[in-house]
């Protein structure tokens, strides 16, 4: 680890400047997630033939359900307020330590594979304990079906960077993201095509689009997520939209930036972070519209179908790996 | 074969090549199947036009141009006419399922890396070093071919098998002559067409194509 971090040149940010970039990371990720899932509605609705929302209608959603009264569901406990802030607090944590923008974010020593997955998995967790919270039955029927796609995709998710792991000879994500920035060469080999469409269909499945969950569907037999924030109005709501929209930008950041690492920064200094920003605004733009444009043309997996989709990407992943392994 | 931009091609299309096996286990859309292996062809044909500009090798062109229009082009077409016979005809129901065949895919591609590791070992270089993903293949394409129902299926398991061969070839003798490979393609093909008419007599006959219903002796 020390050793892809040394090669990345003696120009070395300051402690502030390094937690400036940190903050830009999470107001980008904050910022970008409702706009990332604006853009994905409109490419639908256009594809469909609609006008659609305008993009910032996620943004003007948030504003409106912050103003709203704060109302729990009867008899929930603490859990209930606590996981959408949980869901939100972690989805931030790890938006400061991945490299999204720089490949020197703050306390990037410990921006490991096993803690970015686990920050994300603590946030999916908090969603699922609040959706039983209240004791109704669709949010345990959400959390539920929620855990169990979890459980198939986390796993999957840590194998497919593993395998990337392997290649850069570190776990450590900024690492990763260095020393295929300093490998041009590394981008097209095969264990990394074999992870990427392990991890194309792990992040569908975990920010729940079209083959795995609709997020815009409230038929009960169907819901994941919807079923699980059913309970929640108000600021919670707000929280948790906001929550998953992070989820959404930073799995798509990390996705793009694990497979194109063009235009990260290794410096992390002025006007070269506000460039790093538009490429990742334009790399994220690109997968969302991709992801919209694959959503238009499918139909919703029966939920009994799901683990089998899932477990196509869990076993390229562990392909990819053995890949990696033999290859290198 | 020095590390540049034409070892990435290459390890890029043997990647290709795996990918596409894996896929053809999960699939169970019989036009997808034929998606991938078309790929397949393609991601050989590639590999071997590579291969053949990089060490100026005339034959081996040829061969990719003979792998590219016999396994990227006129196979893949025969068979979507056979499926295209008998539209909406998916792999329902393989002797093992998805999820449980795609387990198996994993564990051979390990034992495929376990048992060419000696093989690569004698003579380390980077294309002998993609050769267990030929073998992997060629296991899969074994695997589909045992467990799947449709006659179609069963060609693709055969076709997949072929593809493997011919990674494998290209990566450790970089190509086979010109003359074995054009017997092998004709083969391949001659399978194919032999297939194609197989399945239209048991469609016309039986009114369907699962091999696994033919048990019975007719007069």
């Amino acid at each position: 680890m020390t050793g892809a971090l040394a090669t990345l040149g003696a120009a070395s940010p300051s402690l502030w400047a390094r937690i400036g970039t940190s903050v830009l990371q999470v107001v980008a990720v904050v910022v970008g997630g409702p706009l990332l899932l604006g853009l994905m509605a409109k490419i639908r609705a256009r594809a469909e033939g609609r006008m659609g929302p305008p993009i910032t209608q996620g943004l003007s959603d948030l504003r409106k359900l912050v103003r709203k009264e704060a109302i729990r569901a009867e008899h929930t406990s603490a859990v209930a307020a606590l996981a959408p802030l949980v869901l939100v607090a972690s989805a931030a944590v790890a938006a400061a330590v991945t490299p999204l923008l720089t490949t020197r974010p703050v306390v990037a020593g410990g921006a490991d594979v096993f803690v970015v997955v686990y920050l994300l998995l603590m946030g999916s967790v908090a969603l699922a304990l609040g959706g039983l919270d209240a004791g109704t039955a669709f949010g345990g029927m959400g959390a539920s079906r929620a855990m169990t796609i979890g459980a198939i995709s986390e796993p999957a998710l840590l194998v497919g960077i593993l395998a990337l792991a392997v290649q850069a000879r570190t776990s450590n994500l900024p690492g990763i993201v260095a020393a295929s920035l300093a490998h041009p060469g590394w981008l097209a080999s095969p264990q990394r095509l074999l992870a990427l469409v392990a991890l194309v269909v792990v992040v569908i499945a975990e920010t729940g689009r079209i083959p795995v969950d609709n997020p815009s569907t409230h038929l009960e037999l169907t819901m994941i997520h919807e079923a699980m924030v059913l309970e929640q109005a108000g600021p919670d709501l707000a929280l948790v939209t906001l929550g998953e929209s992070m989820r959404l930008a930073l799995l798509l950041g990390l996705l793009a930036n694990l497979f194109f690492p063009w235009g990260v920064d290794a410096s992390g200094s002025g006007l070269v972070l506000l460039a790093a920003l538009a490429v990742l605004a334009a790399k994220t733009a690109a997968l969302a519209g991709m992801i919209a444009l694959v959503e238009v043309s499918t139909a919703k997996l029966r939920l009994f179908r799901v683990p089998e989709l899932l477990a196509g990407g869990f076993v390229l992943a562990v392909v990819a790996v053995t890949t990696g392994l033999v290859t290198r | 074969m020095r590390p540049g931009g034409a070892l990435d091609v290459v390890q890029l299309a043997a990647g290709v090549v795996l990918a596409g096996a894996v896929l053809a286990l999960w699939r169970k859309d019989l036009r997808a199947l034929i998606s991938v292996l078309s790929l397949q062809g393609a991601a050989l044909a590639t590999l071997a036009g590579v291969l053949a500009a990089h060490d100026g090798d005339v034959g081996l062109g040829v061969v990719a141009g003979v792998v590219l229009v016999a396994k990227g082009l006129v196979i893949p077409g025969l068979l979507a006419r056979v499926v295209r016979a008998d539209p909406g005809s998916r792999e329902t129901a393989p002797l093992v399922n998805v999820p449980a065949s795609l387990v198996t895919a994993a564990v051979l591609v390990v034992l495929s890396y376990l048992v060419a590791g000696r093989l690569t070992a004698l003579f380390p270089d980077p294309l002998t070093r993609l050769a267990p993903l030929g073998l992997a293949t060629v296991l899969v394409g074994f695997f589909v071919l045992v467990t799947r129902r449709k006659a179609v299926s069963q060609i693709v398991g055969l076709l997949l098998i072929d593809n493997g061969l011919a990674l494998t070839a290209f990566l450790l003798t970089a190509g086979v002559p010109l003359l074995v490979e054009l017997g092998a393609s004709l083969d391949v093909l001659l399978v194919v067409v032999v297939l194609q008419v197989l399945a239209t007599t048991m469609r016309a006959r039986f009114g369907h194509v699962d091999l696994d219903q033919l048990r019975e002796l007719h007069d």
